[in-house]
This record gives structure tokens, C-alpha cells and sequence, in this order.
């Protein structure tokens, strides 16, 4: 037994070995003639907030925005992670002192700190991501009216629902997650005025503005607990707006599916049917917020020397925030309904329905 | 000394082993000796290089043709581990490019600025590893701190002067109520303080969490979790001018170790307290109080770690968040490890690792090295330094059980 056992991992072990040394065994490049690109001058930056960039969220599109300035226009790029909220000074402090054209900040909680920075730094750009508090002529804020996106994410899922309940649900109660559940919530009543249903939508009362929240972006256990009692109460479509958290409600839809119940769930920021590892056919469609995209843009303005400070609005219009493809869920849809979302949109865009949002940037 | 709180008095109390009082003898036989804390921080800085090197991109680009040219490979390594802590010194200590003596100074004030709270609250963990009690506590104690010094901050209006002392013992205050607890309960229950703190720091940080939904400590017009900001009055005065982030809680903390290595060496208190520490039955015997000593000594803990909130409250951060105490209160039980529980260790180990935090800022920026790798070499230290003792202890146990058999 013991024999054998030591036979197995020696070999494992000479598996092992040898794989190491043959991924050793690759020839030698030649020393001379780096591969020396147009590179710019121009060095931009980027300061996350506690969340890291690998927060399949706002801080990681951001970075990917800016990883995709440095592959087009050759600028010159530095990341700083904040591992807290005590480390967001240090942080940009450090991007100015490191002779950074312009930093971009993710997210809110940096607020205070960019303006502050940005006020001893007259003479360097700054970006703040979801935020559009300060108002200077080095800061430019980019916010996004979600509301727009989530109002046909809403009108799609009552369209969708067979038990005429959708729900919604948020990290935490705070405007750039209840800005979705409001759009979600308008989308569902337009719904219903236009085609005469009764579809409810569970975890949000825009009126009262009370819903159900996690109060944490990470804690996907409740996420899913709270999605269970969702669909416990009727709910088919679920939207949940909670960052890392919201993989509680993936598993959560995954096992109604698996039990005969069927469950569809809304993915919020990014394309989920491609951002997701498991449950990715669940998902009708994704509330998209193109931060990378809007990020680069804001960026390569930057570098060209054409850096302003008006705060940018993603809009449907702009193509700032939208809705993505329908996937594996396309049949589910249907043409019919899939055209009426895409004339509301074109009504959206002309001004013809409006989306209201206390929660929503002001342009 | 009631007799509830002495479970087993007919316990014989005869021949404790020779416990020596001096700080210094405590200090070799508990804690190891400086070359130790010394030797542990080298380990892991050479471990962390190590590890820095082999996550390198171009190292394993490299690796990938070792055996053609491994001098690439180890060139790349060098230049790895070399450039992460080059950039890590410039970060903390003295930075080269920085423009006149005050941009190449900056780094050395923001190692003393992040170690201000280090140190506070490592001297409260200090404290009370010397009287025995293992205080994982000093994050609630932080955030309990934090947040009556930014309620007094920013809710009373006070004239200069005065509003900074009223921050300062409102501070102090919420941090001690929130040690005393642990100690009272310890004392009066029995119940053991590692789950006590532990418990608290949860108590703790979700009623922070959730004083901050409430319209009363938010801003104006807003809703997010972020209280106002505190009063001008209610700042510590920058130390070096506005340039610099460096602020008057550095002298606090100064004084608070100044303070605490009085109390710990000179004063009947810090003798009592050290005695509980050495052998609580042996101090039972001599007649000093060991439950007083516990809540005493969880007072004082708990006032320290305040202290620290406010140095988070008045110094740097100027208003109440739930992340204001970042990690520090549980970074404070490494320093005071690492510092051997002396007062002066203590601080010198919260310097230490405020440069480690200030470097790691520049580390990530300069030379994209992961800021975790920060964690992994603070988390190394700790291992090395605990791990003699700990050698020591099973080879003691060992050698009695072979005499026992």
C-alpha cells in the first residue's frame, strides 16, 4: 500500500520535474533590438477604491479603460490599488508626485480626497468615476444615468415574467444602486400602462424609496438568502445590484432552475453572459455601464491635449450605458417584444419617454 | 479578590515556577530577544523579495528559456526584488527625485503619519499582553474611538484649543468604555477575552455601519455612509506646515509611549499589572487583585486604541467612515508582537510598519509589484517572531514528557 503510494508520487513527482524543465527549454531572444514603440510622454493613472481592480465591477472596468489607452495611444500607465479608505490620499498624492498628466479616481468615496488633491495640484487632470460632486477646472466627473438602461431592463423583464412579479435588490442604499432600481422600477409601470398588466416588482418602492439591501457589496451568502426569498415570494426575474455580492443571486437562480422553477436574473455593470463563470444562460440580459469605454475616451482626449472639465453623462443616446444582447435567452424574448424595447429606446433617446430619477446625475 | 472569580481556591498555589519580574527577563523568556525581531524582519523582507521576483513578468518571460540563459533569469530576479524595495524606500524614507529637501523629505513624514495609530494602538496591545491578556480588540476599540471623537468633532462647536482636547478625551473615553467591557466581563464572568474582543469588533464595526445610515451623521443633502467632516478646531495642527501630512497626534503618540513605559516600569499599577501577567496565582498570593488588574489594564488598552481613532478622526481623515480604521487595530497586535510588548519596541515596530504602508503605496505605483505582497511580509514577520517561542515551548514539553515517562 505504502509502496505504491511512494511509486505514484515519485512519478508525480518526475512529471513534475520534467514539465519545469521543459518549459526551461525555450531559446533565448536575441539581446539586441527591444521592440521600441511610438511611445508618448503623456502618463496617465488610476486609483481604485477599497474594491481592487479585479472586482468584475466599476474599478475593473475602469482599469481596463485605461489599459486600453495605453495599447492604442502608447501612453504611459500607473495603477495604485487602495487596500482602504485611509490609503486614497497616499494614493493620489503619490500619482501627482509621480508626474501623472491624469489620474482618474473610482468612485465616490475618493470624492473628498480628489478635490483636495486636485486643488494642490492645479496644474495636473484629474477623472472621478460615478461622482459629480466637485466642481473644478482640473476635475472632470463621469457619471452615468443608469436609470435609462434599467427602465428597458425593467419594461423587457415585465414583458418576460409569467408569474407577474420581477424583482430588484441593492448592496447598498446608495444613489449610484438605487439610480438601477428606479429605472428598473419605471421600466415595469411603463409596462404596465402600456399594455394594461398588473407586473409588481419586489425589493423597491420608488415612491417610498424603501427596498431590500445587503448593506455590503461582498456578502454573497445574504445576497443569495435574500434572492431565495425573492423567488420564495413569486419573483422570476431578478435584478440584483450588488457588485461581488450579486454571485449569491447566480447561485440562488442556478438552483431554482435545477428545482423546475424558471428564473431568469438581470446582470448589472457588465455583459454578464460574459463576465459570469456559471448560470450565464440564465441571464435575460445585462444593464450594461460602459466605464472602459468612457474611461479611454477621457483618457485619449486627455493625451491629444484636449482635456475639459464638463462631467460626462453616459446616456442611452451617447451609447454611455445600454442593454446587452439577450444570448441563450433570445427565444424567451421573442421579435415582438424585443422591437417594442428598441423603439422605447429610440423614444428615450428623442425625448419622447422620460426617466426620472432622484437618484440620477444632473446634467 | 472575591472568591467568584477565583474558581479554584483550594487549589493548592505552592511553586509556581521562578518567575523573574524584570521587564527584561519577561521580555527574554516570553517574547524572544531584539536579534530575534531583528532576524524575523530580514526573513521576511528576503522571502517577500523572493516572492516579489517570481511573480515578476519578465522573470517568468525569463524562466521560459532557463536552461539557454539562466543568467537572464536570475538578472531578472535581482532587478525584480531590487527595484520593489528600492521604490519601497523611496516611498518611505527618502526620496531622490523629490523636488528641494521638503518634496525628498515627504516620504519619512508619511512613514510617521501612518505610524501614529500604529503606535497607539499597538501600546494598548502591549499593555495588555504584559498583564497576560491577549486583546485582539484594538479594531473595535479604534472604531469606538473614531466615532465619539467625530461625533464631539463635528457636532459641538468649540472654541480653539478646548474642542481639540474634548475630541481627544471623547476618543480616549469611547475607547476605553469598549476595552473596560472586555475587562469587566473577564473579570466578573471568567469569560475569555480573545472571544470577547473578537465579538466586540463585529459589535463594533456594524454600529458604526449603521450610526451612519442615520440622517444625524451624514452630510447635508447626501446619503452615503460618510459622516461631515470635523471642525476646524476639532484638527490636530499639522506639525511640519500644510505641505505635509504629518499632524500634533505623532507627539501624542510620543507621549503616550513615554507615558505607558512609565506606568509599565516605575509605577505600582504597571508593577501590579506585569505581576498578573507573570503568574496571576502567584500575584493572588502576594495580595494584589487580579480582577482589578484586568479591568484596569483593559481601561488603559482601550484608551490607547481610542487615541488612535482620534489620530484617524483629527489627524488624517477628518470624518467617520466604517473603513476609517483600515486594518490598523488588527496590524497593532503584529507591532506590539514584533516590539516584544516594551513600550519603545512598540514604537519602533509601528514605525517600521508605517513605512512598510507608506513604501507600499509607492511600491505598487513605481513598479506595479502587488500592494499585497506588503501583507505577506507583514504576515511573515509575525511568523518568525512567534515561531521561537513557540520551537521553545514544544521542545519543553517534549523534554517533560520523556522525564514524566
Amino acid at each position: 500500500m505504502t509502496t505504491r503510494r511512494f511509486r505514484a508520487l515519485g512519478a508525480l513527482g518526475l512529471a513534475g520535474v520534467t514539465g519545469l524543465v521543459l518549459a526551461g527549454c525555450g531559446s533565448a531572444p536575441d539581446s539586441s533590438g527591444g521592440s521600441s514603440q511610438q511611445a508618448s510622454d503623456f502618463k496617465g493613472c488610476i486609483v481604485s477604491d477599497d474594491g481592487g481592480f479585479q472586482d468584475r465591477s466599476f474599478n475593473q472596468s475602469s482599469y481596463e479603460g485605461l489599459k486600453a489607452a495605453e495599447e492604442h495611444k502608447g501612453i504611459q500607465v500607473s495603477q495604485a490599488e487602495s487596500q482602504s479608505e485611509t490609503e486614497f490620499e497616499p494614493n493620489l498624492t503619490s500619482m501627482t508626485q509621480q508626474g501623472c498628466n491624469l489620474t482618474v479616481s473610482v468612485g465616490f468615496l475618493l470624492a473628498d480626497t480628489t478635490k483636495k488633491v486636485a486643488a494642490a495640484n492645479p496644474d495636473k487632470h484629474f477623472a472621478i468615476v460615478d461622482d459629480n460632486s466637485i466642481t473644478a477646472d482640473n476635475v472632470k466627473p463621469i457619471v452615468y444615468n443608469t436609470a435609462e438602461a434599467a427602465f428597458l431592463a425593467g419594461y423587457l423583464a415585465a414583458g418576460t415574467t409569467q408569474t407577474g412579479k420581477v424583482a430588484t435588490y441593492g448592496g447598498m442604499d446608495i444613489p449610484t444602486v438605487t439610480v438601477f432600481m428606479d429605472g428598473f422600477a419605471d421600466g415595469v409601470k411603463y409596462y404596465n400602462e402600456k399594455n394594461k398588466k398588473d407586473v409588481k416588482v419586489l425589493g423597491w418602492n420608488k415612491d417610498s424609496q424603501n427596498g431590500t439591501f445587503l448593506s455590503s457589496f461582498q456578502d454573497s451568502s445574504k445576497a443569495k438568502t435574500v434572492t431565495q426569498n425573492l423567488i420564495g415570494d413569486g419573483a422570476d426575474v431578478v435584478l440584483p445590484v450588488a457588485g461581488q455580492a450579486a454571485q449569491g443571486t447566480v447561485d440562488a437562480v442556478s438552483e431554482a432552475n435545477k428545482g423546475g422553477d424558471e428564473v431568469r436574473l438581470i446582470w448589472p455593470d457588465t455583459d454578464g453572459y460574459e463576465s459570469l463563470d456559471s448560470g450565464k444562460e440564465y441571464v435575460l440580459t445585462s444593464v450594461l455601464k460602459e466605464m472602459s469605454k468612457s474611461v479611454e475616451d477621457v483618457v485619449t482626449q486627455a493625451a491629444d491635449g484636449t482635456f475639459d472639465h464638463t462631467q460626462y453623462v453616459g446616456t442611452l443616446e451617447n451609447g454611455g450605458v445600454g442593454l446587452a444582447p439577450y444570448h441563450d435567452q433570445e427565444d424567451a424574448v421573442g421579435e415582438d417584444l424585443d422591437k417594442q424595447v428598441q423603439q422605447l429606446k429610440q423614444d428615450v433617446i428623442d425625448g419622447k419617454v422620460t426617466v426620472e430619477s432622484k437618484s440620477a446625475p444632473k446634467s | 479578590m472575591s472568591a467568584s472569580t477565583a474558581p479554584a481556591p483550594t487549589e493548592q498555589v505552592s511553586a509556581p515556577p521562578p518567575t523573574e519580574l524584570s521587564a527584561d527577563g519577561q521580555r527574554r523568556t516570553l517574547l524572544g530577544s531584539t536579534l530575534q525581531s531583528v532576524l524575523a524582519v530580514v526573513t521576511a523582507l528576503l522571502l517577500g523579495g523572493l516572492l516579489v521576483a517570481v511573480t515578476d513578468e519578465k522573470v517568468r518571460h525569463t524562466a521560459g528559456y532557463f536552461f539557454a540563459r539562466p543568467g537572464d533569469t536570475f538578472a531578472a530576479m535581482w532587478r525584480a526584488a531590487s527595484s520593489a524595495y528600492v521604490a519601497m524606500f523611496h516611498g518611505a524614507v527618502y526620496n531622490p527625485s523629490g523636488a528641494g529637501l521638503s518634496g525628498k523629505l515627504y516620504p519619512l513624514t508619511e512613514t510617521l503619519t501612518v505610524a501614529t495609530p500604529l503606535i497607539l494602538a499597538g501600546l494598548g496591545v502591549a499593555l495588555a499582553f504584559r498583564a497576560g491578556l491577549f486583546n485582539i480588540g484594538a479594531q473595535g476599540q479604534i472604531l469606538v474611538g473614531a466615532t465619539l471623537a467625530a461625533w464631539v468633532g463635528f457636532s459641538w462647536h468649540l472654541p480653539a484649543g478646548v474642542h481639540l482636547l474634548a475630541v481627544l478625551a471623547a476618543g480616549a473615553l469611547g475607547g476605553a468604555v469598549w476595552g473596560g467591557i472586555v475587562g469587566l466581563l473577564k473579570a466578573r464572568t471568567g469569560a475569555h477575552e480573545v472571544i470577547l474582543t473578537i465579538m466586540l469588533n463585529y459589535v463594533a464595526l456594524n454600529l458604526v455601519a449603521w450610526l451612519l445610515t442615520l440622517p444625524g451623521f451624514q452630510r447635508e443633502g447626501s446619503s452615503n455612509p460618510i459622516s461631515p467632516a470635523v471642525d476646524e478646531n476639532a484638527m490636530f495642527p499639522k506639525l511640519l506646515g500644510e505641505h505635509f501630512r504629518l499632524h500634533w497626534g505623532f507627539v501624542v503618540a510620543v507621549l503616550a509611549t513615554v507615558a505607558v513605559a512609565w506606568l509599565l516600569n516605575r509605577s505600582t499599577v504597571g508593577f501590579e499589572l506585569r505581576a498578573v501577567g507573570a503568574n496571576p496565582r502567584a500575584a493572588r498570593t502576594a495580595g494584589i487583585s487580579v480582577t482589578r488588574g484586568f479591568v484596569v489594564v483593559m481601561l488603559l488598552a482601550g484608551m490607547l486604541a481610542g487615541l488612535a481613532g482620534t489620530a484617524q478622526i483629527s489627524g488624517t481623515e477628518h470624518s467617520l467612515t466604517s473603513g476609517v480604521a483600515a486594518s490598523f487595530g488588527f496590524d497593532a497586535i503584529t507591532v506590539a508582537l514584533l516590539g516584544r510588548s516594551t513600550p519603545w519596541g512598540t514604537f519602533f515596530a509601528g514605525i517600521l510598519y508605517g513605512a512598510f504602508r507608506a513604501g507600499g503605496v509607492t511600491m505598487q505605483s513605481m513598479t506595479g509589484t502587488n500592494i499585497d505582497i506588503v501583507l505577506v511580509v507583514q504576515s511573515l514577520i509575525v511568523l518568525f517572531v512567534a515561531l521561537p517561542p513557540l520551537l521553545t515551548l514544544a521542545t519543553r514539553r517534549r523534554r517533560i514528557q520523556e522525564v514524566a515517562a
